[in-house]
């Protein structure tokens, strides 16, 4: 809990600092998947620690030495919000200044994310593809566990009448919401990995309230395992289409006659493929820890 | 389509670790990655001849001209070491079918060939890079899927292993990243290329010292170095012994090119000499680390552990390469680099193969295996001489250069010392031949046989490598030669 | 003034601080997975801060403002909130299996464990011989 008060502090913490897209991020991940997470585990885990106990002396000394170091490095630093240091000086302007003759799109984050950076952010696609595989390999669930799964509602939560009733009406403006911000991260703060991550927790609340078996019999979870790699492949396959129409790796500009809509046909795509692999893993991430509480409950 | 090469090089792995969810028949899938796997290298030997005849390869990721884009260079030093990672990754997969099959349930079978993938992937990422930021992402990538190739391992202390890893390469990572971000504090861009050359202006930055500083230690986490290599020996022992062979012979190595990448390219030898004492550091913490590790090693009971110290140890070799500081040196850690890989390749494959065939690694267990499975035993024989550093094998040729380094920069005591921790390498080698050899079986051997085929002929197909280059040193002494001289910017 | 300009980098380098003395010095595994979260998220602070510029505003292009912030910090700390979340989930998942191989999440009680393994290994491995001795004998 504390963790995602941390969280939602810290995304305000970046819209003072005018990083929008850092912010809904962070609410929507820190203070969403994350705690979530955190909680899935704790309920699997020993709720409470058997009694606090540190080895501070050795760490002490560690962070000592750390913080020593990096006080000693601000010492020469350009002072917080100078617009003549470095940073913004040598490779920024061009983003904020040609970006929009270039590509086309005012929101510069989302064009130096899926162009002029693109390739980064097509590896972080494939890192959270990676966590989505380590945790499947990892919580490996028996199909008996999972047919169990199915018919199991949470009991506490058939009572709440008024909570799956919000939820009903909450759940669809989720959803729609998400694919706002997907479409719309070429205008406004967002794109396809807040979008992702919104969905897949319109979904979570879903089968939290009405449990795994009806959740899963509209988001099978083999389906959704293979759209955590459709995704890659989709932003992977729109830079190969590049490369065989004659560009580079990523390079839009070919994909349509005029280069502009080129840009934006590619920006969309590869957003697309990210906000798909992004909610897929997610909720696969979800569905394994959820079998797991399951399995433990039957086990008992 | 050559000039698209740097980029396949990376691509081509990429691509195909998604498919493999699509694929699901563990035999396909496999078969699949052998053949994704000797693609790449494949691309990697077109890149190497590219190189060569041409010269550095930039290739202008999205048609961005760095620094604003993102770019992939090719010199001599990433594309020798993507030369010797394919190739190797591409042998150990030939013998991965019939040994992960014994070791992994058949539900798992998809997950590891698909991490093994992505750490492919992640790996060639951060040898083809020429951006400092892009440079962490794949470094994420491989050691993201490092920590799920060791958790797959059976016993439950491959979780803890991999738990501790993920802790340790995760502070590296952001040591790393603090590190990137100092720097384009200072400097305004992430392209290692323009970095160097913005960087000596403002040497006398101590911005700039400390992210030096945040560098070196968290790279140093990474590959392992002496006092930070406590997540390494649980890690290789309890992983898979696929993916022991794989990470072992290829991650640590990529770690010390990250090093090299920084210290010579970035930010230049005059910096790191004249700045901090790091070369009488590397020297301390390397030869600490031979000894240490080698003793370690002797006391070990399970042979994958003892193998994964004595990697430990030979970490110490080519960091005390990169102390001597001169051309020689780098020469002798960038062979030490391919030599150390066909070794620990070889070994591992062969680890793998007797647990394979009895199901256990534990050193007594391999008593009078030396009749039961003479192929595989010579081979780990031959592995452990080259270990020692014995003449016709690759380890003599990496040892004779490091002491020449030694000796040409005038270090005669040190040299004194590798040659005398060589005589711990002979005594941890030798207690595994006298279990080999001399000792009646401990366990019922009736059952065991000789190895697979599938896995005898990449076990010495690498052994033949260690002797080959052994003997024939054009390719490696040339290459290492050459990218030393270019990175202490001499032109040949 | 020298010192006043840098205050947000110092209160940043106090945040990794506590992060990374959370993940060194806690042994429950969970918590030393929450020291890392803080720990990164004060490196994310540190890049935002990187990025800031007085006056400016967030860098979406609209012609009633002239100055923004840094697109570039944000786009690679975008990248670096995904590398974070995934390390976390992966962590997780590693501490809920290591809860049900060792009944623990304690580090000290693992590595109990974990010696015990060791020493009937070491057992086992010396055990054999003296039997094999005695029946010679």
């Amino acid at each position: 809990m504390l963790g995602g008060i941390y969280s939602l502090l810290s995304a305000s913490f970046f819209i003072d600092l005018d990083a929008v897209d850092v912010a809904f991020t962070e609410a929507s991940v820190g203070a969403g998947i994350s705690t979530l997470l955190m909680l899935a585990s704790l309920k699997l885990v020993n709720r409470y620690e058997r009694k606090t106990r540190y080895k501070p002396l050795l760490a002490l000394g560690v962070i000592t030495i750390t913080g020593a170091l990096l006080i000693y490095g601000t010492l020469d630093m350009p002072h917080f919000g100078d617009p003549n240091a470095p940073a913004q000086q040598h490779v920024v302007p061009r983003y904020l200044n040609e970006s929009m003759a270039e590509i086309g799109v005012p929101n510069v984050v989302t064009s130096v994310l899926a162009s002029y950076r693109g390739y980064d952010t097509l590896g972080e696609t494939l890192v959270i593809f990676t966590a989505g595989l380590g945790v499947m390999s990892l919580l490996l669930v028996s199909s008996r566990t999972k047919k169990e799964s199915k018919n199991l509602v949470p009991a506490d939560m058939r009572q709440q009448i008024i909570l799956r009733v919000v939820a009903k009406m909450m759940i669809p403006l989720i959803l729609i919401f998400a694919l706002y911000v997907q479409f719309h991260g070429d205008y406004g703060p967002g794109g396809g990995f807040q979008a992702g991550v919104i969905f897949a927790a319109g979904v979570i609340l879903y089968t939290m309230l009405f449990g795994l078996g009806v959740s899963q019999r509209a988001f099978h979870p083999e389906v959704i395992i293979l759209l955590t790699a459709f995704g890659v492949l989709m932003y992977a396959g729109v830079g190969v289409a590049c490369m065989l129409l004659g560009g580079n790796f990523l390079d839009y500009n070919v994909l349509r006659h005029d280069p502009i809509h080129g840009q934006h046909l590619g920006i969309l795509l590869v957003e697309l493929g990210v906000g798909i692999t992004v909610a897929a893993v997610m909720i696969t991430i979800f569905y394994k820890f959820t079998w797991r509480t399951v399995k433990h409950k039957y086990h008992q | 389509m050559t000039a698209h090469l740097p980029v396949l090089q990376v691509i081509v792995p990429l691509l195909a670790a998604p498919l493999c969810l699509f694929l699901r028949i563990p035999r396909l899938v496999s078969i699949f990655a052998i053949l994704v796997s000797f693609a790449a290298f494949l691309i990697s030997c077109g890149l190497l001849s590219q190189v060569l005849n041409h010269g550095t390869l930039i290739y202008e990721m999205g048609g961005w001209a760095a620094p604003w884009g993102i770019e992939y260079r090719i010199d001599l030093l990433n594309g020798y070491l993507l030369l010797l990672i394919t190739g190797v990754s591409t042998v150990v997969l030939v013998a991965a079918q019939s040994s992960i099959s014994r070791e992994l349930p058949e539900n798992r079978h998809t997950f590891f060939y698909t991490a093994y993938l992505l750490c492919l992937t992640g790996l060639l990422g951060i040898l083809a890079t020429g951006d400092a930021f892009n440079l962490f992402v794949f470094l994420e990538i491989s050691a993201l899927s490092s920590y799920t190739l060791i958790a797959l391992g059976n016993d439950r202390r491959a979780l803890t292993a991999s738990y501790q890893y993920l802790i340790m390469g995760t502070i590296g990572a952001t040591f790393i990243i603090i590190g990137v971000g100092l720097m384009y504090m200072m400097t305004g861009t992430l392209n290692m290329h323009d970095l160097a050359q913005r960087l000596p202006e403002i040497y006398k930055s101590k911005t700039v010292l400390s992210a030096f500083g945040f560098f070196i230690v968290g790279v140093c986490l990474k590959l392992a170095l002496f006092p930070l290599h406590l997540w390494l020996p649980n890690a290789y022992a309890f992983a898979p012994s696929i993916a022991t062979a794989f990470l072992a012979a290829t991650s640590t190595k990529v770690a010390v090119y990250v090093l090299i990448r920084y210290i010579f390219s970035i930010f230049g030898i005059e910096f790191v000499t004249t700045s901090i004492p790091l070369s009488e550091i590397f020297l301390g913490l390397g030869l600490a680390g031979i000894f240490a590790a080698s003793i370690n090693a002797i006391y070990q009971l399970n042979i994958k552990r003892l193998f994964a110290y004595s990697s430990v140890a030979q970490i110490g070799y080519m960091i005390l390469g990169l102390a001597i500081g001169t051309q020689l040196g780098l020469t002798a850690t960038l062979l030490h680099m391919f030599n150390h890989a066909l070794m620990k390749g070889a070994l591992f494959l062969a680890i793998g193969a007797v647990v394979y065939r009895i199901s256990s690694s534990q050193l007594n267990h391999l008593a009078g295996l030396g009749k039961k499975m003479p192929w595989t035993m010579a081979a780990i024989v031959t592995g452990g001489l080259s270990l020692i550093g014995v003449p016709l094998t690759v380890g003599f040729v990496s040892k004779w250069y490091l002491v020449v380094a030694l000796l040409d920069k005038g270090w005669w005591p040190v040299a004194v010392l590798v040659l005398l921790s060589s005589l711990l390498a002979v005594v941890y080698v030798w207690r595994l031949v006298e279990w080999i050899y001399f000792t009646p079986p401990r366990i019922i051997l009736d059952e065991v046989e000789e190895a697979p085929l599938s896995q005898l002929i990449p076990i010495w197909l690498l052994v033949l490598a260690n002797l080959y280059f052994g003997v024939d040193t054009r390719l490696t002494v040339g290459v290492s030669k050459l990218a030393a001289q270019s990175l202490f910017g001499v032109t040949p | 003034m020298n010192i006043l300009g840098l205050y947000n980098y110092w209160i940043v380098i106090i945040l990794i601080l506590i992060g990374f003395f959370i993940v060194i010095a806690h042994e429950n595994l969970i918590k030393k997975l929450v020291g890392l979260t803080i720990f990164q998220t004060a490196v994310f602070f540190f890049y935002i801060s990187v990025g800031k510029i007085k006056g400016a505003t967030a860098p979406i292009l609209d012609d009633r403002w002239q100055l923004y912030s840094n697109p570039l910090a944000h786009c690679l700390i975008l990248t670096a909130i995904v590398v974070g979340i995934s390390t976390t989930a992966l962590g997780l998942a590693l501490v809920v299996r290591i809860q049900e191989a060792y009944g623990s999440i304690e580090e000290d009680e693992i590595q109990t464990q974990d010696t015990q393994d060791q020493l009937e290994c070491q057992l086992e491995a010396y055990g054999p011989r003296k039997q094999f001795l005695t029946k010679r004998i």
